[in-house]
């Protein structure tokens, strides 16, 4: 049962002898140029839209791209680090920023990847077996995950309004949980504005590998662990979570890559300037690029922002292929 | 290993070859030119009640123009949540249109990155001259030191608009025209669900402009005369704070104002939800919702103590739209007689009427169409007590920066937390702290 | 075999009381907002900026008719249909190739073609928003090839979003299908490319539909480079419905109806497709 990226998973040498499984295509050039063609598109297509575009934007966030200069930006003189200086000096305003808004994405990504993941689990596991209504009821768990993001977003404002919301109404009008109305969209609410909205959106991502991830657990080790006499949450801790473990190894990073990078929710929910107990890493950059005009500081944070990435998902990738492997042996 | 590096290799030469092109953005047809004269791209700002009233009021106009000149203006109506990323994207790119509409206190930000044709003696020359506008719309064009980047398209001042029935109501005969007298006045209308004041709290925008004149009703400026931020100064915090505190303090403006920034403090005061409301020539907009000019008032804003006027007195900034020709237009002349054409009499008057603004021409304004009593007190502001927003290439970052700041003071305020002058400075300086290093 | 494998013993009762507290509580928070939409969707604008009400003070259909009018959706729709289906197909067939060459074929630099692909999942929209927006410009002034501004331009930009999920998957997808299976294609006498398209791709169609629906979604529902790279004619209904919170008022109960609309035709396809996208996923994602 291999689960890791295809990259990790199917790497034989680069050896040309591994081409000759297929003897009977004609020709050393064909056999050789043929995958090259077939990934011709999609590597054309990467080098125009991801690969070049990132190259340029570091080459960007060396220069000093305020309004001055954008109308010619091979124009705008070299800063040097200064763009990186100033995002990381935590002591100044731009830098302590950026450090909150990294501090408030990581607090949000953690829980609404953790919430995610939990919701959608037990769903899953709750729904392995057939019951009336499953079908219905699996239907309308992927409703949020298949609208789209827009759609879903403003519904979510529509109810956290102050004055017309339904969330206040329930909350302070018919539960009198509050003792006056409260604000979800701006001040300290507003982070869990997000989280629910973001739970929301994201669970039945969660339902739906974990849902397909159960389909692949071979159904004799249920019987050999019921003819142990093992009940049937012993069942689940001992066979089903365990067997999941892979699943939940890939379906946590994407999860964590998605909720991390987000700029749709926070942007429909918020607009364009975030509050300050929401303002998530995506929006921050957005409004230091695009708000106040200088595209080479808002550069340097995305290229910190990629590097962090990198290291957390390079870190985590070891951690659990290594973890998988002792556990294997 | 090898086909890492050949990969890295073709990528960082591809995306050199790419950034080097790039480079030309808009230095290749920095003069502008006439390459194609008979087609025009014109983006207007988003005037009317939608995109749509837009569409018929200016379509009209533009084959008029089409009519006497033959070129054809292409309109597209830009909604203000994207117009000045619009602009920015067009500036980056040198494609964008011919003529576009920009909010006159973005003038010197957008002058600043050059993208915009200097309006020089030469050019005004062609309009018509610089001396058919009036002065204060003049002063939003650009720095002082340079030639306007825009000609002054619709001005617009703010006012006070107030609820003729529920003043009566309330017992109060006139509209208020000091600050004290219109916390009193406020005091008495917030009752029964029913509030003495509307606001946009969540609106960086609408807070500028009213912290710009509060901090000017204080002596204080935003910016040193050399242009540096100063916004922790003793004035501009007693001035927000005075603002804030209409929410924090007199308790006149609805908590659920703080999140307001899509106008619902306009429909608010059509519905009869706020006696009062500052704001730039509504009229056309409160019809819209139903309200006729028989059921408000509108007087002007309120000061410290005194009348309006110059100094201390400011009592509005100089609000309006500017028209502005793009650098990089491939139809120089057809963009010039077009703005003609916009700035002519004939079309200030049609225009400004439409929008219930004030035109910045001055003959059109003496038309007797703009003379009516609500007209009158905008006419009378534009003239004697606005004055511009800092005409400083960071404008549009001290917006940005300020408002947020006063967002979030805004949302302190509304949950009923308290706003100390301190916490207002604490604001201020962090916004501060965020402008461009000078 | 995608068996339902219930354990042989009947669930205990705290399992079947836990299960019906959880699913409920759990389909409450689901429908919430689809309650919210739909029921506001058919209240007078009256309901919608008073105090929030469950049940409409009267029904109507006005804001179904009104949407249409207040911005031009007709037109985003349109936009949003040929973008998001254009992109789609391309998007599948590229995917198909490239994973198909990854899964039978090795060749130098494959895996870092893996790895690269799979490693642009990680970047910031922002990071390349302006730069991509630049490369669209300056291919349009070198060929006049308009990729700004145009619905071209978001189109590549869609597709190339969901290739890295989509060929990921779609390997393997193809790694369960048995070699032997184009093996014996190739000995009768097709090519390649014969073998992929008369054998493994009609073995690996709920994969092809789960990536398909994948990279639809994708496109319908992306805002900000929709927000910078379309003009009035060539905008998306991502930005679009936007336009419903005008100078004069928000209309909530337009904006309901106007993301109920946008919401169907995915919504709908999406459930339609379920199956495949499940038993897609199954062997795809998380073999």
């Amino acid at each position: 049962m291999t689960t890791t990226a295809p990259a990790a998973a199917d790497v034989r040498k680069d050896s040309p002898g591994a081409a000759a499984r297929d003897p009977r295509r004609p020709g050393r050039i064909r056999r050789i140029g043929l995958p090259y063609l077939l990934l011709l598109p999609a590597l054309f297509l990467e080098l125009l839209v991801h690969l070049v575009p990132m190259v340029i934007g570091i080459v960007m966030s060396f220069k000093e791209l305020t309004q001055f200069y954008i109308r010619d930006w091979g124009a705008a003189p070299w800063s040097g680090l200064r763009n990186y200086r100033m995002s990381v000096d935590f002591d100044a305003p731009v830098g302590e920023a950026l450090l909150h808004s990294f501090l408030v994405t990581i607090a949000f990504t953690v829980l609404s990847v953790g919430l995610c993941w939990l919701i959608g689990t037990t769903a899953a596991v709750y729904m392995q077996e057939t019951f009336r209504g499953r079908g219905l009821l699996r239907a309308l768990f992927l409703v949020p995950y298949a609208l789209p993001v827009y759609a879903a977003v403003i519904t979510w404002v529509f109810m956290f309004q102050h004055d017309n919301g339904l969330v206040n109404h329930v909350l302070h009008d018919q539960l009198h949980l509050t003792d006056k109305p409260s604000f979800w969209l701006i001040g300290d609410n507003s982070f869990y504005a997000l989280l629910t909205v973001s739970v929301w959106k994201g669970w039945p991502f969660a339902f739906l590998i974990v849902m397909a991830g159960l389909q692949n657990i071979p159904g004799e080790l249920y019987e050999a662990a019921a003819l142990d006499g093992a009940g049937r949450w012993q069942q689940i801790r001992r066979i089903t979570l365990p067997s999941l473990r892979p699943v939940n190894q890939v379906l946590v990073l994407v999860l964590f890559l998605w909720t991390f990078n987000d700029f749709n929710t926070p942007y429909v929910l918020f607009g364009k300037t975030a509050p300050a107990a929401a303002d998530l890493i995506s929006v921050h950059i957005y409004q230091a690029s695009f708000v106040t005009w200088n595209f080479g500081t808002g550069s340097a944070m995305s290229v910190l922002l990629l590097l962090f990435l990198l290291v957390v998902t390079g870190v985590y990738l070891v951690l659990t292929s290594r973890g998988r492997r002792t556990s294997d042996v | 290993m090898r086909s890492i590096r050949a990969a890295a290799v073709g990528a960082v030469t591809m995306s050199l070859a790419l950034a080097a092109s790039a480079c030309g953005g808009g230095s290749s047809t920095g003069g502008g030119s006439d390459d194609s004269p008979k087609t025009l791209t014109y983006w207007a700002s988003n005037q009317g009640a939608s995109i749509a009233v837009d569409k018929k009021v200016l379509q009209p106009e533009l084959d008029k123009f089409e009519k006497q000149t033959g070129v054809k203006v292409k309109l597209e109506v830009v909604p203000w949540s994207d117009l000045l990323n619009r602009i920015l994207t067009a500036t980056t790119s040198g494609q964008g249109p011919d003529v576009l509409n920009i909010g006159n206190t973005w003038s010197a930000s957008l002058q600043a990155t050059g993208a915009l044709l200097p309006w020089n003696a030469e050019n005004f020359a062609k309009i018509g001259g610089k001396d058919r506008f009036v002065d204060s719309a003049l002063g939003s064009t650009g720095a002082s030191d340079k030639d306007p980047a825009a000609v002054p398209l619709y001005s617009m001042a703010y006012a006070l608009y107030y609820n003729k029935k529920m003043f009566a109501e309330a017992g109060i005969s006139k509209p208020p025209t000091t600050w004290d007298e219109l916390v009193a006045d406020g005091r008495k209308l917030s009752k029964d669900g029913k509030w003495g004041l509307g606001a946009e709290g969540s609106n960086p925008s609408e807070n500028i402009h009213h912290a710009f004149v509060f901090a000017r009703q204080h002596g204080a400026e935003f910016f040193t005369a050399d242009g540096k931020a100063d916004f922790t100064n003793d004035g501009v915090v007693t001035a927000v704070k005075q603002y804030v505190d209409l929410m924090a303090k007199d308790k006149i403006i609805a908590p659920g104002n703080a999140e307001y920034a899509q106008n619902q403090s306009v429909s608010d005061f059509a519905k009869g939800k706020n006696a009062m409301l500052l704001w730039q020539s509504a009229a056309a907009n409160l019809k819209s919702q139903g309200l006729s000019e028989d059921d408000y008032g509108i007087a002007p804003v309120p000061v410290q103590s005194g009348t309006p006027g110059t100094g201390d007195q400011i009592n509005s900034m100089v609000a309006g739209i500017n028209l502005a020709v793009f650098k990089n237009t491939h139809n120089t002349d057809g963009a010039t007689k077009f703005v003609k054409f916009m700035t002519s009499d004939a079309e200030q008057k049609i225009l400004n009427t439409a929008y219930t603004s004030i035109p910045p021409v001055k003959t059109a304004q003496e038309d007797p169409a703009f003379n009516s009593p609500a007209n009158a007190v905008l006419k009378d502001t534009l003239a004697k007590s606005a004055a511009a927003l800092p005409q400083v290439a960071d404008e549009s970052q001290f917006e940005t920066a300020v408002g947020t700041a006063i967002k979030e003071l805004f949302a302190t305020a509304a949950a009923g937390r308290p706003v100390s002058a301190d916490t207002v400075k604490s604001a201020l300086q962090k916004a501060q702290q965020q402008m461009p290093a000078k | 075999m995608s068996s339902q494998h219930a354990s042989p013993m009947a669930p205990p009762r705290s399992f079947l009381w836990s299960r019906r507290i959880f699913l409920t509580l759990l389909t409450g928070f689901v429908l919430l907002p689809v309650y919210v939409m739909v029921s506001s969707s058919l209240k007078p604008l009256a309901d919608v900026t008073g105090k929030f009400r469950w049940l409409p003070s009267g029904l109507t259909l006005r804001p179904y008719v009104d949407i249409w009018s207040t911005v031009p959706l007709a037109r985003y729709f349109v936009n949003s249909l040929i973008v998001a289906g254009v992109a789609t197909v391309a998007s599948v067939v590229i995917a198909v190739f490239s994973a198909y060459a990854v899964s039978r074929y090795d060749f130098r630099g494959k895996r870092v073609f893996t790895v690269t692909v799979l490693s642009t999942q990680m970047f910031p929209g922002i990071l390349f928003l302006l730069p991509l927006f630049l490369i669209y410009v300056n291919i349009g002034n070198a060929t006049g090839i308009a990729l700004f501004g145009s619905r071209g331009g978001l189109i590549l930009t869609y597709l190339t979003f969901s290739l890295p999920f989509s060929i990921w998957m779609l390997i393997g997808y193809f790694d369960s299908v048995p070699r032997d299976l184009d093996e014996a294609a190739l000995v009768d006498g097709c090519g390649p490319l014969g073998a992929l398209f008369r054998v493994v791709v009609p073995a690996a169609v709920p994969g092809i539909v789960a990536v398909a629906v994948y990279a639809f979604m994708t496109a319908w529902g992306e805002v900000l480079f929709a927000s910078v790279m379309t003009n009035d004619t060539t905008r998306t209904l991502a930005v679009g419905l936007q336009g419903y919170s005008t100078l004069n008022d928000v209309y909530w109960n337009q904006i309901m109806a106007a993301s109920l609309v946008v919401s169907v035709p995915v919504v709908a396809g999406f459930l339609l497709l379920q199956r495949y996208l499940v038993a897609g996923l199954t062997a795809g994602a998380v073999k």
